[in-house]
């Protein structure tokens, strides 16, 4: 019974570090769809901000500045999304398409051509990642049952973006609905020419949007490069992207349901590894692959209708024409 | 502030704006080559060279071409009724799947002509079915088409590995691929067929089913120029109110419509796995349904387009290869670089040079016509 608990525990705590990215790119994602931008540049976004951090974190040694060339290379991209769908009104499904091509192949030639490692960066020291924080008397109280586990197993001993990433949630929800900003976010993804009228630029207000967007995205790969692993791996962002995009319709454009169903899928990750030929009674063994796809699947009967309706933002996708 | 509409000949919107748009993506991707330190027209010529320099050159050239026109018809079709079909890389996918559960139930009962149809069939049958659950679900469920698409797309990839690697792998076999399929299911390549006549090509992948998507190219345009579903198509793609005003159900149409374009996707299969790898196999569709898109935006949606799109991504996946090999700064990726390029100019930022060079032909045009014809 207390390995089992034990083997949950561990599960949670991975569950932790596989969801970081997850709820930096949902924040994202929410940001953006709330203003009325369609986002599904999400997962290229991460991947360019994961190649810039690794490759600044390889030449200067220092994952700040690393962590600041993610952000900026992730808030470029954000804004030339903006620039094709909010100033040219261009399709945003697919710039967003775009994006997540364009960024694919780039990072591969790039890495190739500037450190000739077959599109890997070379692998960063300790001193150039952003490394697990201990708390203090984690170590002291590791063997106090339950507490000392929760506490130096669960709360302890993650980096500092995971802390981040997961104080960037109540920060969200406070933006979106205590401030003026978020109310006029709010109010242009559902009704933009009401926005226009008041005299606010809706432009203007989407544009700033989609700079939270890349923020967040930034932080999010530079997490995947530098502090969840030491390296830029080509394609590494494997679809998270587009499971962050899930999880925030999951979570109904909301930023807490949106962090838990970034959590469950993080979750259902996590445990795919220890469920591999584990045989449940009746069914019989389950099959990694469906836990994997179980994200996908379960966002399908979400949008589907069949649990709860998810409405997206009234003026989601629609690019906006000032009438003259 | 727009010019005057009827004043712009139909060359400018049709031609002239496309081909600067893909001009100012092969200019970025030149720029992209100059930063590494390779000479863009240098590569210019090696991609040329390698893609039609030499016979078995231009059999890979069409070989890929053929998985274009396939992906690229398929995303036009959903274009045309206003759809954005993002799933084409997993219909292919289950499209493939189809062909090759077909061929190894049946090849060895059943001669080549028979299971040439059946495989189409199935490809067909595959594809379709894999794009009728989103189409059902925005249609009748309301739930949004692109993001349905790309789920399946995730959940077709975690279907195949589970059938590869549990079902369908070889008795024995380390790697996750079915056995070979009889001589009677694979599909002829084209070096063969020439051979039969006494010609003598070096041979290439490139197999018949490039002569299907030259059929399917004519007969996409007949379905969507000439019948009444493409008629009913077009319509819910250019307004749907106007279409329900018309008695056009859009719902019907939204499923007709996936159900080709996931079809046609389908078709990659046959391509691949029956004229190919002639076995059932991981990974076969490599990014072909993503590159549909660029071949579709950049060819307009319409065959002759695609077909030229498709000629041009042909031709950079094999000189690319071959510019990959003789320079060691340069690898695969670039093409995939230049497609987001292309998909980012000709697509989301299509409308960027309208403006101005409707306006630039304005004042040209204008500048040579006052003399002759006075009229404002």
């Amino acid at each position: 019974m207390a390995d089992l608990l034990f083997n949950l525990l561990l599960s949670v705590d991975a569950t932790f570090r596989v969801a970081t990215p997850l709820v930096l790119c949902a924040m994202a994602g929410l940001f953006a769809e709330r203003s009325g931008v369609v986002d599904i540049g999400l997962e290229g976004k991460m991947l360019a901000a994961a190649f810039a951090a690794a490759a600044v974190a390889a030449v200067t040694n220092s994952a700040w500045l690393a962590l600041g060339a993610g952000m900026a290379v992730s808030v470029a991209l954000a804004l030339l999304h903006g620039f094709a769908c909010i100033t040219h009104r261009g399709d945003q499904v697919v710039s967003g398409v775009a994006i997540n091509i364009l960024v694919s192949g780039l990072t591969v030639v790039l890495g190739i051509a500037w450190f000739a490692r077959g599109g890997q960066t070379p692998s960063v020291g300790n001193e150039a990642r952003f490394t697990p924080i201990n708390w203090p008397g984690a170590e002291a109280l590791a063997d106090v049952p339950v507490i000392g586990g929760l506490y130096s197993e669960l709360l302890s001993g993650h980096n500092l973006l995971v802390y981040v990433a997961f104080l960037i949630v109540p920060l969200t929800w406070w933006i979106v609905y205590r401030t003026r900003f978020g109310l006029r976010l709010r109010a242009v993804g559902e009704n933009p020419n009401a926005v226009d009228t008041a005299g606010i630029s809706v432009s203007g207000l989407r544009y700033a949007a989609m700079g939270c967007c890349g923020l967040l995205c930034g932080i999010a790969g530079t997490y995947l490069s530098i502090a969840q692993n030491a390296a830029f791996v080509r394609d590494m962002t494997a679809g998270q992207g587009y499971i962050a995009l899930a999880a925030m319709i999951f979570g109904k454009w909301r930023p807490v349901p949106a962090m838990l169903a970034c959590l469950m899928f993080g979750f259902l990750d996590a445990v795919a590894i220890r469920l591999q030929g584990v045989v449940v009674p009746v069914i019989g063994p389950i099959p990694v692959q469906l836990i994997q796809a179980l994200p996908y699947v379960l966002t399908v009967v979400l949008l589907a209708g069949f649990i709860g309706k998810a409405v997206a933002p009234k003026a989601s996708g629609i690019p906006y024409v000032k009438e003259r | 502030m727009a010019a005057a509409p009827g004043k712009i000949p139909r060359w400018v919107d049709v031609a002239l704006i496309p081909l600067v748009n893909i001009a100012l993506a092969f200019i970025v991707s030149g720029f992209i080559l100059w930063t590494i330190d390779v000479d863009p027209l240098t590569a210019l010529k090696t991609i040329l060279v390698g893609a039609f320099g030499y016979s078995d050159a231009i059999g890979y050239t069409l070989y890929y071409t053929t998985n274009f026109v396939f992906t690229g018809l398929a995303v036009a079709v959903a274009f045309h009724a206003g759809l954005f079909n993002i799933g084409g890389e997993g219909q292919a996918y289950i499209g493939g799947l189809g062909v090759g559960l077909g061929i190894l139930l049946v090849d060895s009962s059943l001669p080549f002509l028979l299971i040439l149809p059946i495989s189409i069939l199935l490809a067909a049958a595959f594809g379709a079915a894999w794009a009728a659950v989103p189409a059902y679900l925005q249609a009748y469920r309301g739930s949004h088409i692109v993001i349905t698409t790309i789920m399946f797309n995730f959940i077709a990839a975690a279907l195949m590995v589970y059938l590869m690697v549990n079902v369908l792998i070889q008795p024995g076999s380390m790697s996750p691929e079915s056995r070979e399929f009889a001589p009677e299911g694979q599909l002829p390549f084209m070096h063969e067929v020439f051979g039969w006549f006494g010609i003598e090509v070096t041979p290439s992948p490139l197999n018949l089913s490039v002569v299907w998507a030259a059929i399917c190219c004519v007969l996409v345009w007949a379905f969507i120029w000439r019948t009444r579903w493409g008629y009913e198509i077009r319509t819910v793609g250019a307004n749907e109110t106007a279409a329900v005003y018309a008695g056009i159900d859009p719902r019907r149409v939204i499923m007709l419509a996936m159900c080709v374009s996931g079809a046609l996707a389908g078709f990659v299969g046959i391509n691949e796995i029956m004229g190919v790898h002639h076995r059932l196999l991981l990974n076969f569709t490599a990014g072909y349904g993503f590159t549909g898109i660029a071949v579709s935006l950049m060819g307009r949606n319409h065959p002759i387009g695609i077909v030229l799109a498709s000629l041009l991504f042909g031709m950079l996946y094999q000189g690319g290869a071959e510019l990959a090999f003789e320079e060691p700064k340069v690898t695969r990726e670039l093409v995939v670089t230049i497609q987001g390029l292309v998909i980012l100019f000709s697509g989301a930022l299509a409308y960027m040079m309208k403006g101005p060079i409707e306006r630039a032909y304005l004042r040209i045009a204008g500048g040579l016509g006052r003399p002759a014809g006075q009229e404002g």
